[in-house]
């Protein structure tokens, strides 16, 4: 399921009063009838999974074997289990490495500069940079996956070619690193886009007058534009860490492997889980995933509603 | 103290000024351009394997042709698959804007008691209850009440899914559509089915259309849930089928993988290039996850 990913996602927009009159003769009990259909699905499919899994993180449940017809409440087994299994540990510094590299210092970094920059190019360079960062992004994951399987190929890809290192196996030896610079690569284009919207918003005439007091570059990014986009840097890196915490694109390009080098946490649920059997222990863990994940969006949205 | 400078000294300094201005236009040039080639390095292939007689994992200038489309139509899945992400994506949008739009209006129209702390709720649950997070019991869920293996499942897990946040962008839109239009039309007898029929809808349809095709562009590359939902390959997406192509085929076939690769991103490219033109810069944060 995607995340909802608007930028303006205060409920409490401040609307004109008087925009609820009710002036179509609606009434309260029809509303309820046209709201109900679609609570329902979000109610089935959202809050029932989300409260579920609290139950079955408590279970022994599993996809076969005895535990599979005799569910048994196992009390907080699971959790503890967990927190003994050496190969939980490992996949939260994966994790951990995985959303600071990629996500909040690779896609903000990256974002930010070519935002900065592309702001002074025009005509086709612009749209040229901008077209390719964007098609990354677009591109659904199952193909760029392949996209970069292809580029870090140990016998043929055009990595290698262009580096003249025949034979290196990139996904092997450095499969995180790997897997870091192919979600910058992804990702990019968001912070890019909120990047650039951001400065475009920044006053021309608090930076002319910076540069008549002779400011460096430097100082007048630090001095004038960044306390002036603050909160959309703030926006910008809670989005980054909930969509990079929460991804599975990774999957696709190494399955976690080699071992359990890649392993960040949603493809180790998916491996506890599914194709290990083990759903109660899966149920645990992604306990703990939407703890996280309430964090972030709780912060998120009180970002978003002090900045209106 | 001003230090007055000879005037060799001063065309110096504007030498090295200049000088040093230039230096620093090429490092950033250069920087961009290498940014640049390693955005688009990937993607080349993408552009040219498709076109090639005998395409290699490396990027390459082709030997051109159309045969491999051919290969496209000989595998017994592949178009299948686009067929079944076209159906899934449609499904999902159909529900998406059917209930989206009268869950919508309703909440614009009507104060129905907590309905803000019930927006709040919705979206907050929407944003952390992510596929990742949720498919022990979305699983378990669709093998209860039989709907492992269907389309239909998919759709609804999906739907349930964006509901949230289309409510939400719906509802802005109905926020805006005019009054008077409304009491006008109540003026010559038409009842709110009608009303929301034949003038909220009309009115707010350039919303509804960026909904449908931020539902459809979601969906068309969602892997996660028809991997865990559609076990049989007759039924999966173009998303899952392209991952098993290149996994469980012990020999890669490249000319079917980069033809089928094309075909499953040009509609989600073509939309968003075009989306982007005729919206602007408004909606680029909203289009894809």
């Amino acid at each position: 399921m995607p995340v909802a990913k608007t930028t303006q996602t205060s409920p409490r927009a401040q609307r004109p009063r008087g925009c609820d009159e009710d002036v179509a003769g609606l009434g309260g009990g029809r509303a309820l009838l046209f709201v109900a259909p679609a609570l329902t699905l979000i109610a089935l499919f959202l809050l029932f999974p989300a409260v579920w899994t609290i139950y079955l993180g408590l279970t022994n449940y599993r996809l076969t074997g005895l535990a599979a017809s005799a569910t048994d409440v196992v009390g907080a087994d699971n959790y503890l289990t967990t927190l003994r299994d050496p190969s939980f540990w490992n996949s939260l510094r994966v994790t951990v490495l995985f959303v600071a590299l990629s996500g909040v210092v690779g896609q903000s970094l990256m974002g930010f500069s070519l935002a900065w920059s592309v702001r002074r190019l025009g005509g086709w360079a612009r749209t040229a940079l901008e077209s390719v960062v964007l098609a990354a992004w677009v591109i659904p994951g199952s193909v760029v996956s392949f996209l970069w399987i292809a580029l870090l190929d140990r016998r043929e890809g055009t990595l290698n070619a262009l580096l003249h290192m025949p034979g290196k196996a990139w996904l092997i030896e450095h499969p995180l690193a790997v897997i870091i610079i192919f979600n910058i690569w992804c990702g990019t284009a968001f912070s890019m886009q909120l990047f650039s919207s951001a400065l475009s918003a920044v006053p021309p005439s608090q930076l002319e007058s910076s540069r008549m007091a002779g400011a460096s570059g430097w100082q007048q990014l630090r001095d004038v534009v960044l306390p002036t986009i603050r909160g959309h840097i703030l926006t910008n890196t809670l989005m980054i860490t909930l969509w990079t915490f929460n991804t599975f694109t990774p999957y696709l390009l190494t399955a976690g492997g080699p071992g359990r080098r890649t392993e960040i946490m949603s493809v180790y649920i998916y491996k506890t889980a599914i194709p290990g059997g083990h759903l109660g222990r899966g149920a645990a863990l992604s306990v703990l995933m939407l703890l996280i994940n309430l964090v972030i969006a709780l912060a998120y949205m009180r970002v978003g509603r002090s900045r209106r | 103290m001003t230090t007055a400078l000879s005037p060799g000294r001063t065309r110096r300094k504007a030498w090295t000024r200049a000088l040093r201005r230039t230096a620093e236009r090429i490092v950033f040039v250069t920087a961009l351009v290498l940014i640049g080639a390693l955005f688009a390095l990937p993607l080349a292939w993408l552009l040219v394997a498709p076109f090639d007689q005998n395409p290699t994992m490396a990027v390459k200038w082709p030997q051109w042709t159309l045969s491999s489309f051919q290969r496209l139509m000989d595998n017994p899945y592949a178009l299948t698959s686009i067929l079944n992400s076209l159906l899934i994506a449609l499904g999902t949008m159909v529900v998406v804007i059917a209930l989206g739009t009268l869950a919508s209006y309703a909440l614009s129209r009507v104060r129905i008691p907590g309905r803000d702390a019930l927006l709040y709720a919705m979206l907050l649950l929407s944003s952390i209850v992510t596929g990742t997070a949720a498919m022990v019991p979305t699983f378990q869920l669709m093998n209860l009440i039989g709907l492992i293996n269907t389309h239909t499942g998919v759709i609804l897990v999906l739907a349930g899914g964006l509901l949230p946040t289309v409510v939400f962008i719906l509802k802005d839109f109905m926020d805006s559509v005019p009054k008077s239009y409304e009491e006008s039309a109540r003026l010559y007898g038409a009842g709110p089915g009608r009303i929301l029929a034949d003038v909220v809808i009309p009115v707010a349809r350039p919303g509804i259309a960026f909904v449908a095709i931020w539902s459809v562009v979601q969906v068309w590359g969602n892997f996660l849930v028809p991997y865990l939902l559609l076990r049989d390959p007759a039924s999966q997406p173009a998303a899952v089928l392209m991952y098993t192509f290149y996994t469980e085929s012990g020999q890669a076939d490249l000319r079917l993988i980069s033809v089928f690769a094309l075909i499953f991103a040009l509609p989600v490219l073509l939309i968003y290039f075009v989306v982007n033109r005729k919206f602007g810069f408004r909606f680029y944060g909203g289009i894809k996850s």
